[in-house]
């Protein structure tokens, strides 16, 4: 029976496969966070040097999507999807989205080093802030809905 | 108008990964089932879509310090539907890591 949930597997501490696991989903997170940034920023300075103003004709709006940065932007977002879509197999929807928040954090980085914009003390502030809520929430276990593994079913 | 966007963002993105969520756990925990379907995935994506022009569509009308935080908020409504539809046990230590990560991003864009 794959839906029955057994209450004391749960509780029971991870072993060597919940371990094996949680570095997988730990791996996975890393890989969502860089693809979602990655992505972002390759799409945004894509669209910083197009040689022409967006408008007009449809012409340019396809000479856009297919500039390189956009192209690489846009296979980036395309693995932020699917890997996304992986680690929702792994984790709780309420473990992914703070602790993938951390993307927030590193595009205002990008964006001060490569675009020059300023970092004010109330952003240094709320990254503080998401930083202390991705260590609460990275200290909770990922997987709280998860039927137990099935070694423990032979 | 402003707010129209707003509400469309929150809803299609709290549809599409609560969706997605769904989906993905269902698979994972039907082992006899072979025949996966692509339905809601599909759906998800569209949804995703959707919340993306209707995103594109705000930050016309609106400063980028308006648009991303008011959609941080989606963080916070998925989460109390996390524990309500999808049944996760969302701890006290998760509670105050989502509002430390809302309060975080809304920060961050002003």
């Amino acid at each position: 029976m794959a839906s029955g949930r057994m209450v004391v597997e749960e509780l029971k501490p991870a072993g060597i496969f919940g371990r094996r696991l949680d570095f997988k989903t730990k791996a996975l997170t890393a890989f969502v966070v860089l693809t979602n940034v990655l992505g972002n920023f390759a799409m945004s300075w894509g669209m910083k040097h197009q040689p022409t103003v967006l408008a007009d004709t449809p012409l340019v709006y396809i000479r856009t999507i297919f500039s390189p940065w956009v192209l690489v932007g846009t296979t980036l977002l395309i693995l932020w999807l699917l890997s996304r879509m992986m680690l929702f197999k792994w984790a709780d929807l309420s473990y992914v989205l703070p602790v993938t928040s951390i993307g927030y954090v590193l595009t205002a980085f990008l964006g001060k080093y490569f675009f020059g914009e300023q970092i004010t003390w109330r952003r240094w502030l709320g990254t503080a802030a998401i930083m202390i809520g991705i260590i609460l929430v990275g200290m909770t276990r990922p997987n709280t809905t998860a039927p137990p593994p099935p070694e423990a079913n032979r | 108008m402003k707010w129209l966007m707003v509400a469309v963002i929150v809803v299609s993105t709290v549809l599409a990964d609560l969706l997605q969520s769904f989906e993905m756990k269902r698979r994972d925990a039907a082992v006899e089932d072979r025949r996966p379907r692509q339905g809601p995935l599909v759906l998800a994506v569209i949804i995703m879509a959707i919340s993306f022009f209707a995103f594109m569509k705000l930050l016309s009308l609106a400063d980028m310090s308006f648009a991303v935080p008011i959609t941080a908020a989606s963080v916070v409504i998925e989460t109390i539907l996390a524990k309500l539809v999808l049944k996760e046990q969302v701890t006290p230590m998760r509670w105050a890591g989502a509002c430390f990560v809302a309060c975080g991003v809304a920060l961050l864009a002003a």
